[in-house]
């Protein structure tokens, strides 16, 4: 593979190579880890915006807005969109695309429908590789939309700068429950759908909460009622972004995140170098009739006995 | 890790039966494979757009409208100028045998009439793919 003609190609943004290198990454490649390991340096850093939030709040008519407004703004635009997979048949589908319209009006916007396949409802294990060839690429701005239930909302916050939890008038009653959850991962609360009854009450009700969590004024996420489908408040809400970006850079928030995401980052590729090669020793085991013995023992036993320099090897050849 | 066959399921043209194309959509999930479903009234223009951000492996149209002269050839063109013609394109809808023939002459592949059973499309991608991306 010709990686040296990959990169320039992505630096003079063909968008078919483009595809092509994030297709390598998403299926977790020889040829994609190569490429991450050569041009890591080459990375720009752009702005990574999460938005989450229960199905059905219209997430991605929001984007649809969002993408307008910064497509206007900035050189190059990135949209990465998450879908579950079916944990039974595998398949999935993707059809954020349904309520994107503008992703086709403006040449500088890119976007990737991404199934979020073995990882359990949240974002796919390629997701952070994914948005590092972007940032190769150069895309000043990298929206990444996922349905927030259950984990996803942590791995939202981790591979993002800033994370935009999008909730409708409806949320009042389930707040409660969410609060333990999706309450403390969002840097700016969205209230769409803020053309229905009670949508002010709802937002009271979440600055509410909000004011009792944060002493800090500065970092108190604001929370803004929109309507994204008759295009209310946008405006605001994007002034609102921008102004919570310099906040975070001139406090070093952005660099601390950027900081953790790293570390985090080695953490996962280890294990999954660990599991790919423990799953070679536990055949060895599944031969053996041993249903007496606690998983404990045999868990030890195999940790006695494991070669390091074999899983190096294994690791290599996957 | 096994890789997944990743289609893109369009709806081109004027006409709003969207059943069959969500039908497939559905299928081909079940299927294990991943489908980005774009929904109604998609050019082709967005169609070959949407194709290459995606890098999919084939790209299925549902054309019920009678344009099906118009828009399977200009699918085929702009896929050509994007020097992606090794995605696959195949479809469904009401379609002549005539016509049939002439489209799969140009390079379009498998055209599926009325009555077609899902398992057969299933089949021809799974086929398909064994061969031209393995």
């Amino acid at each position: 593979m010709d990686f040296e003609n990959f990169l320039k190609k992505l630096k003079e943004k063909d968008r078919v190579t483009l595809s092509k290198v994030i297709t390598l990454v998403d299926n977790e490649t020889k040829e994609g880890v190569e490429f991450l390991k050569k041009f890591y340096k080459e990375r720009k850093d752009s702005f990574r915006i999460g938005i989450t939030g229960p199905p059905g709040v219209g997430k991605s008519t929001l984007l649809n807005k969002l993408i307008e407004r910064f497509a206007k703004k900035y050189d190059s635009v990135s949209v990465v969109a998450v879908d579950p997979s079916s944990p039974f048949t595998g398949g999935a589908i993707l059809g954020d695309r349904l309520r994107m319209e503008n992703i086709y009006k403006f040449d500088n916007v890119y976007m990737r429908s991404v199934a979020s396949r073995g990882s359990l409802g949240g974002l796919s294990s390629s997701t952070e590789n994914i948005l590092q060839v972007l940032e190769i690429f150069g895309t000043d701005v990298i929206f990444v939309e996922t349905v927030g239930v259950g984990q996803s909302e942590l791995d939202v916050m981790e591979i993002t700068d800033l994370v935009i939890v999008t909730l409708v008038p409806e949320s009042g009653d389930s707040i409660q429950a969410m609060k333990a959850g999706i309450m403390e991962i969002g840097d700016i609360f969205v209230i769409n759908k803020s053309d229905r009854e009670d949508a002010y009450r709802v937002s009271e009700y979440v600055k509410s909460i909000l004011q009792m969590k944060y002493q800090d004024k500065e970092l108190t996420p604001p929370v803004i009622n929109v309507s994204a489908k008759n295009d209310t408040n946008i405006d605001e809400l994007v002034s609102r972004i921008e102004n919570l970006k310099e906040i975070f850079i001139q406090k070093g928030i952005i660099e601390r995140k950027r900081e953790i995401r790293r570390k985090k980052e080695v953490r996962e590729i280890l294990r999954d170098m660990f599991i790919k090669s423990i799953d070679r020793e536990l055949k060895i085991i599944e031969n053996k009739n041993d249903k007496d013995v606690s998983p404990y023992e045999i868990s030890e036993k195999i940790l006695k006995n494991i070669d390091f320099k074999s899983l190096e090897d294994i690791w290599k050849e996957r | 890790m096994e890789r997944k066959i990743k289609v893109l399921v369009a709806k081109p043209g004027l006409d709003g039966h969207d059943r069959g194309a969500k039908v497939i959509a559905s299928a081909l999930s079940d299927a294990g494979m991943e489908v980005i479903y774009t929904g109604l009234h998609q050019t082709p223009e967005k169609i070959v757009k949407t194709a290459i951000d995606e890098d999919v492996d084939a790209v299925g149209l549902s054309i019920l409208s009678g344009a099906h002269m118009t828009i399977f050839p200009k699918v085929l063109k702009l896929l050509k100028e994007n020097k992606r013609e090794d995605i696959l394109l195949f479809g469904g809808g009401i379609i002549p045998k005539e016509d049939m023939e002439e489209l799969e002459k140009m390079g379009v592949g498998k055209l599926f009439g009325p009555g077609s059973q899902t398992k057969e499309v299933i089949d021809y991608l799974r086929d398909w793919f064994e061969k031209n991306r393995k």
